[in-house]
């Protein structure tokens, strides 16, 4: 194979190995925000998450209960931030922040001795069965996860724009006056988009530890919790365009090591940077709008 | 006709006097109750989470004393620890003041470091105090720089300025990695890969008579002079109202840009001069120990000092004192490091909710 096909081919691996974490998060994300919530958190809730997969896993041996587990941690700590936020003065910025610290304090804390064993992993679905090529067939090893986040997605898609639930947390993410007018539970529906969205980054946390890379440690999580919330300023508050969204920082973040295939492996530290790049390129391009950004949430915090 | 006179007057004198002379004090003491329900709450679950635990809550809080403050020894590690703790956290008090919260403090001070290395080493062969110098200066650029562009991209773009401001750090860290591993890396550095050293003789001395870290003065003085800018100026005076109220400010021809560009300016410029004295202090050049997470603890004590540059003091002194206790308390009680950053999640998470305090209690509140 020529070098620049392998560069496209092992990017294309990378990006389908290392967009679903960005999938699950962004999604959460999205929940939070289209509820008019902003949940930095996210990036504790995805160690946390990571953690508990492991360990459960390894305690259970199987990786699906560590995959609920992963969902439940998430579930209580987004819990905690939607309840503490719903109170009076509380700045939910700096609160996630906060939520941030103590999930990843938390994690470190009894996740210390599942830093050595081994825990049963997820399988992975060939679907490059067709082909002979050693490098396709690895590209093509899909995530179970992967795929349960294209699901999530579409029934996201759906909950806002086809049901009852939907339209109501909308309605409160675009105007609490109206929601108020409407009688509706402000503070209620907000902690349950904050939790559900929380269960997904947790969700997103195990499959850094149970697929990809694949072993708990202290520095599994490279900020995807936080550049979750630029992926969903991009994806514009579209469970669909976090899809694509996820997978255009999943490629910028295989730069660097598909380059190293190929013998390239000046600046690796800088290619390394390059999913960060694309995030601040994005919400330049995005904010320049103000406030009339299509699809913004209304009483979003960041959009004030 | 004179008892007429002060029959009539009395009433309005009583009016024009201030009715509630007490308010002033009892709304500095509604702003120390706060943060300090919230610090005895966060004990309190911490000592619940211990107890589940199985370790005593008790001992753990002798173990801190000890460890923080139990000898000279143990003071000396906890002021190394608060001194660049007291600049990273002017890092996001300055720009807190102005309603903004910045988060990259630690890129400032892996940059400001490495700029501050980079700056000394044409002049490793001249005298140490010209060394020290370019390298205050050029740390505390750098650092002015990087959280700069996060002011700027704020003021100029509208973009979201927590955001930026750790995405950027993200992007700071890899150009630390890029320099530090590539072209400015001593090949004589094989484990840790590290830039070449400003020699023995440029080290920054302890300070004399105290024998403590050198970036303690520099801390406190820096904290006292950012206090009076922020209280004791017109320039800080602009900044509170825009933190107040951003809207009000703008209507009011108060120079918005201006002032968020300068906060992050000066606080990037705090953070970054905290890297380079480390450099100077401790590792006599710059490598991956720069990262030792000083930023993101120093985002905590902001918060915990409300902004105010007097409060960052003493909280930069107990999460300094936390931090130096973590190895004894790993040996003593067996409790993973981590503990350290659990307890201080619990501080973060119980300080943020204890601003629903406010206003709640009528005894706080102006009366008559």
């Amino acid at each position: 194979m020529d070098p620049v096909s392998t560069v496209l081919l092992s990017m294309l691996a990378g990006s389908l190995r290392v967009s679903t974490p960005f999938l699950f998060v962004s999604l959460g994300e999205c929940l939070t925000e289209k509820s008019g919530r902003i949940n930095l958190g996210n990036e504790g809730v995805l160690v946390l998450g990571a953690m508990v997969a492991y360990a459960t896993s390894y305690e259970t041996g199987s990786p699906w209960a560590g995959v609920f587990a992963a969902a439940v941690a998430g579930l209580l700590l987004g819990a905690l931030h939607g309840a503490v936020c719903g109170l009076a003065r509380v700045n939910d910025v700096a609160m996630g922040i906060a939520i941030m610290l103590a999930g990843t304090g938390v994690a470190f804390f009894f996740g210390k001795p599942y830093v050595q064993p081994s825990a049963a992993l997820l399988p992975g679905i060939p679907f490059g069965f067709w082909s002979d090529n050693a490098q396709v067939r690895n590209a093509l090893q899909v995530c179970p996860l992967f795929l349960v986040g294209l699901a999530a997605a579409g029934g996201l898609h759906w909950c806002f724009n086809a049901t009852r639930v939907g339209l109501r947390i909308r309605i409160i993410g675009d105007s609490q006056d109206a929601a108020l007018a409407l009688g509706l539970p402000i503070n209620r529906t907000r902690l349950f988009a904050t939790a559900c969205g929380s269960a997904l980054a947790g969700v997103g946390g195990a499959f850094l530890s149970l697929y990809y890379p694949g072993s708990w440690n202290e520095g599994l999580s490279s900020g995807q919790g936080l550049m979750a919330v630029a992926l969903v300023v991009f994806a514009r508050w579209n469970p669909i365009n976090c899809i694509w969204a996820s997978l255009l920082f999943g490629a910028a973040g295989a730069l660097g090591p598909s380059l190293q295939t190929v013998g390239i492996t000046w600046g690796y530290y800088l290619f390394y940077a390059a999913p960060y790049i694309v995030t601040l390129v994005v919400l330049i391009i995005t904010a320049r709008g103000g406030r009339s950004l299509r699809g913004m949430p209304g009483q979003l915090s960041i959009g004030r | 006709m004179n008892s007429a006179t002060t029959v009539s007057t009395t009433p309005s004198l009583t009016q024009a006097q201030p009715a509630d002379r007490w308010y002033p004090l009892r709304r500095s003491a509604e702003a120390v109750m706060a943060p300090l329900v919230a610090l005895i709450g966060a004990s309190i679950l911490f000592s619940v989470f211990l107890l589940f635990l199985g370790a005593s809550p008790l001992d753990f809080l002798d173990l801190v004393w000890t460890g923080a403050f139990g000898s000279w020894f143990s003071i000396q590690n906890t002021v190394q620890r608060a001194s660049p703790l007291l600049l990273t956290a002017l890092c996001v008090a300055l720009p807190g003041q102005l309603g903004l919260v910045i988060i990259g403090g630690e890129a400032a001070v892996v940059l400001g470091g490495l700029a501050a290395t980079v700056c000394a080493l044409p002049l490793v062969n001249t005298t140490p105090v010209l060394v020290w110098a370019v390298m205050a200066v050029a740390g505390a650029a750098m650092g002015a720089f990087w959280i700069g562009i996060s002011g700027w991209l704020k003021a100029k773009m509208n973009v979201n300025e927590t955001i930026a401001s750790l995405v950027l750090a993200y992007i700071g860290l890899a150009l630390f990695n890029h320099f530090v591993e590539g072209v400015l890396r001593d090949p004589a550095s094989l484990n840790k890969p590290s830039t070449y050293g400003i020699g023995d003789d440029n080290m920054l001395d302890t300070v004399p008579w105290l024998d403590v870290h050198p970036g303690l003065p520099v801390g406190i003085l820096a904290c006292i002079l950012c206090w009076v800018l922020i209280y004791r100026t017109s320039t800080g005076f602009a900044s509170r109202v825009t933190g107040g109220n951003i809207r009000a400010a703008q209507l009011q021809g108060l120079p918005v840009d201006k002032l968020i560009l300068l906060a992050c300016a000066i606080g990037g410029g705090c953070a970054g001069l905290a890297g380079a004295i480390e450099v100077a202090a401790e590792y006599g050049r710059a490598n991956a120990s720069l990262n030792a997470g000083y930023g993101y603890t120093g985002i905590l004590i902001a918060f915990l000092a409300r902004f105010n540059p007097l409060a960052i003091m003493p909280m930069a002194i107990l999460l300094g004192g936390l931090g130096a206790a973590g190895g004894l308390l790993q040996r003593r009680m067996g409790l993973p490091d981590a503990t350290i950053q659990v307890l201080q999640g619990l501080i973060f998470v119980s300080i943020l909710t204890s601003d629903t305090l406010y206003g709640r209690f009528r005894w706080f509140q102006p009366r008559g």
